[in-house]
């Protein structure tokens, strides 16, 4: 086996801007934020994804992944979080090429509904500006957002994920090194 | 003309070396040394120990000495250093069959294997202020040596399970849970309830397990044993895989037992309060075992009908750190809320003249 | 990178910052809900901001410039005491002015000058559960929350009512995020329950003691609870601040002897101190 790429070059703060990049994200639904500069993790992940994981997930936070045995090597190695065969017991869970049914993931319960799960979602592209309109807290009119491959049926099974709220997923989308994040309270309509 | 109020950083520097300064005493008295305190105050180390959920006698007794004797404050700086150490993982069980014992009675047998060996205690001394200790440096009269008990001592609960008549605990593979990061939620499982009672205020211990013993919960404890002692920590690092000796602890352990009527699933028996203490708590011990017991009513079909055998009452205010932070915080500046309360009585008095003009008059 | 010898850059360590980080982002993905987390042990006392500190410790970088208030005053000896912390673990620039301010942790208050997109509000949260003065029992708010069930809110603004003619709830009242979750706003005065309301900064809350956090995401509807024929009113004394002389902004009342005598002035001296540096070169031209 060929040696593991480095993660962070500095831990701390690079995950403290990871963070504040995604809570941007998850704040303003649609705007698309950069993160992970710099890191260079095997391929299918993109940086975006990897600075995410490496930020949130640990020992605690069971993982599921699409990603193969090199990339599942260079995650538990830098992040420790455990790899559990089922994407429904995941809390993260980490899609890089056909993403599983968000209803098949962990959607938390009526009193504890954080349980819902995370998915970050690689996808091809991300641009602000246009295709989807996107309302809902964190947006104060309409953020447009388009997203180059983003899986077939994906805004339908969105909005059943919206109509569990409380309950339901929230997705992190990674491209390259950048990212936007869908909480699920945001409303999607095609544009 | 009016200035705001300024200043404050300069006055929280001056408080901090006044306190500094009362911290001290008098210079002309000598200065206590850790080692002092950690030697000649071990009953207060060892509170703070327990309190403080971190084992070890040097920091507690430093704590007490940077806070002036102030206990739940000293267990409040160790409890804040505690939680920035790393966590390597949980410690195998302690096997409290095996203690290396200083003391170990029961109430329940005359005599059993092990013997009673009665140890360091208070206990049958005479309250009368000893005036020898205030002439320092008398050398005082060392202890006998007495013969080290002989052969094993078992547990005597374990004599009453292999006889059927005390219930089983159901052992578990799981790690504990662990309440430092995972907070309470209920109901809560019986690891939960003894971490919290384990590192809760002496003071609201003993006034709960005394509530119980005086008709407040349907209590009938015997002190089936207390021991005291060490017991050997080992931990099995994952590289590893077999256990290793990490040292010795000093713990303080009761059992005590309960009658149970039965239910329609369990046939009548013992059933267990149980508390283990850092260090040589007794009280403290005694206090956990019966609070523990009590809160096992609900497990056990007894009707909830006390405080102690409330567990949400009982597991959120046990905790004296929280509870003295809360207790204190009502010294802080309230007087934004205050304005508006204010106002909002002078709204409702204004309102009350109004309806009743008669009645200003 | 670390301040101060022997601990973390912003003083909790890696593992605990990734915790609360992921109750945050939880937090507001679920507007008004409560999420539980294991909060830590903090070298300040519980109920002085341990909650905000943790939330603050976890979100801070080094490009932050941090403002901590307390009643509105960056002057009182816990928000300096605070602040001092921060310094401390952290090095962070710190100001007293809200506009320079990357995030600004605050206990009681929420400033006079509107928050912007690229600020974040951090409250410091006594008693996160708005139901605990009419249902102590966590175990059983937690299902009231799941229900959706804030029948005894209503009927305890409704007894006000019927006795006293309006609501008497004059501080710590009761919001509804989103149209789901009832939240309470902390302890600040009813007055600033309209500034949560679609404001552009994101508001994160967090309680230490309670080991609870959650959050608004900007632009999000809250709304104070009330009836269509008793609408909420937020309470101020009806003065002009005998500073800078306000008439719309909050005010403290300071007693000036023991006569009776008093004057009023803006609780929040930041934007007291602007506004009569700003009317001072007009006066002197005058």
């Amino acid at each position: 086996m060929t040696a593991l790429t480095a993660g962070f070059a500095d831990p701390v703060l690079d995950a403290q801007a990871t963070f504040r990049a995604v809570l941007e994200a998850m704040s303003r639904p649609g705007r698309v934020q950069r993160a992970g500069a710099g890191l260079r993790p095997p391929g299918p992940l993109n940086a975006a994804a990897a600075a995410v994981l490496l930020s949130l997930a640990d020992a605690d936070t069971p993982l599921w992944l699409d990603a193969g045995a090199e990339a599942e090597a260079w995650l538990r190695f830098h992040c420790g979080a455990p790899v559990v065969a089922a994407a429904g017991a995941a809390a993260f869970v980490l899609a890089t090429r056909a993403a599983p049914a968000l209803a098949s993931l962990a959607q938390g319960s009526e009193e504890e509904p954080q349980q819902g799960a995370t998915l970050v979602l690689q996808v091809a592209g991300l641009e602000e500006g246009a295709g989807w309109r996107l309302t809902g807290p964190g947006i104060a009119h309409e953020h447009r957002l388009r997203v180059a491959g983003a899986p077939p049926g994906f805004v339908a099974a969105w909005a059943a994920n919206r109509a569990a709220f409380p309950c339901g997923v929230d997705v992190v989308l990674c491209a390259g090194e950048h990212l936007a994040a869908l909480p699920r309270t945001v409303a999607i309509a095609e544009g | 003309m009016y200035v705001a109020v300024k200043g404050g950083e300069r006055a929280i520097s001056a408080a901090h070396a006044w306190l500094e300064e009362t911290r001290r005493g008098d210079p002309a008295v000598p200065e206590l040394s850790v080692a002092q305190i950690e030697q000649q105050m071990p009953l207060a180390v060892d509170r703070v120990m327990a309190e403080g959920s971190c084992h070890d006698r040097f920091l507690a007794a430093l704590a007490i000495k940077q806070a002036k004797g102030d206990l739940i404050e000293a267990a409040f700086l160790l409890r804040a250093y505690r939680t920035t150490l790393p966590r390597f993982g949980a410690s195998e069980p302690l096997d409290t069959a095996r203690m290396r014992l200083r003391r170990r009675i029961s109430a329940t047998y005359k005599d059993l294997p092990g013997g009673q060996v009665l140890g360091p205690t208070f206990d049958y001394t005479h309250r009368l202020l000893d005036f020898a200790l205030a002439a320092e440096g008398e050398p005082r009269a060392s202890a006998p040596e007495g013969s080290a008990p002989v052969g094993e001592a078992p547990r005597v609960t374990e004599l009453l399970t292999r006889e059927g008549l005390m219930q089983r605990e159901q052992a578990g593979d799981a790690e504990p849970g662990d309440l430092t990061r995972q907070p309470l939620s209920f109901p809560a499982a019986r690891d939960a309830r003894l971490q919290n009672l384990a590192r809760g205020d002496e003071g609201f211990l003993l006034a709960l397990g005394y509530s119980t013993q005086r008709g407040y919960g349907n209590a009938h404890p015997f002190v089936g044993e207390i021991r005291l002692g060490h017991v050997t920590v080992e931990f099995t690092p994952p590289e590893l895989g077999f256990p290793v000796e990490l040292g010795e602890i000093g713990i303080t352990e009761c059992q005590m037992v309960n009658q149970f009527k039965g239910s329609r699933t369990e046939p009548a028996q013992f059933t267990r309060g149980y508390g283990l203490v850092f260090g040589h708590g007794e009280r403290r011990a005694m206090a956990m075992a019966l609070v523990d017991r009590a809160l096992r009513a609900q497990e056990l079909g007894e009707d909830i009908t006390a405080p102690a055998q409330d567990a949400e009452f009982v597991l959120y205010h046990s905790d004296n750190i929280e509870a003295t932070g809360f207790v204190e915080h009502l010294k802080l500046p309230h007087y934004v809320d205050f304005q508006s309360e204010l106002e909002n009585l002078r709204t409702i008095r204004r309102a009350a003249e109004a309806a009743l003009p008669e009645a200003a008059e | 990178m670390s301040t101060m010898e022997g601990y973390n850059f912003a003083y909790l360590d890696e593992a605990t910052k990734r915790m609360i980080r992921r109750a945050i982002l939880k937090a507001v993905a679920i507007p008004g809900h409560q999420i539980p987390f294991g909060a830590r042990e903090m070298p300040l006392p519980y109920g002085w901001g341990t909650g905000g500190i943790q939330v603050t410790a976890s979100i801070l970088g080094p490009q932050d410039t941090l403002k901590v208030i307390d009643q509105g005053s960056d002057d009182t000896t816990n928000a300096i005491s605070i602040r001092r912390f921060f310094r401390r673990v952290a090095g962070v620039a710190t100001t007293e002015h809200t506009a320079e301010a990357s995030i600004i942790q605050t206990r009681h208050r929420i400033p006079e000058r509107p928050l912007r997109e690229d600020q974040i509000i951090v409250y410091q949260v006594p008693q996160p559960e708005p139901l605990f003065r009419l249902e102590p029992r966590r175990a059983e708010t937690k299902r009231l929350h799941a229900l959706a069930d804030y029948g005894l809110m209503h009927v305890r603004l409704y007894e006000d009512i019927a006795r006293l003619g309006h609501i008497a709830k004059a501080y710590d009242y009761p919001v509804m995020v989103n149209g789901r979750y009832l939240m309470s706003p902390s302890p600040i005065p009813a007055f600033d329950n309209p500034k949560m309301d679609r404001m552009p900064a994101l508001q994160l809350f967090g309680a230490g003691r309670e080991k609870r956090i959650y959050a608004i995401p900007p632009y999000t509807e809250v709304r104070s609870l009330d009836f269509e024929d008793h609408p909420f009113r937020p309470i101020r004394a009806p003065h002009a601040c005998a500073l800078c002389r306000s008439t719309d902004t909050y005010l403290d009342e300071v007693i000036t002897d023991d006569a009776g005598g008093r004057i009023f002035v803006c609780s929040d001296t930041d934007f007291c101190a602007e506004r009569q540096a700003a009317a001072a070169p007009k006066e002197a031209a005058e």
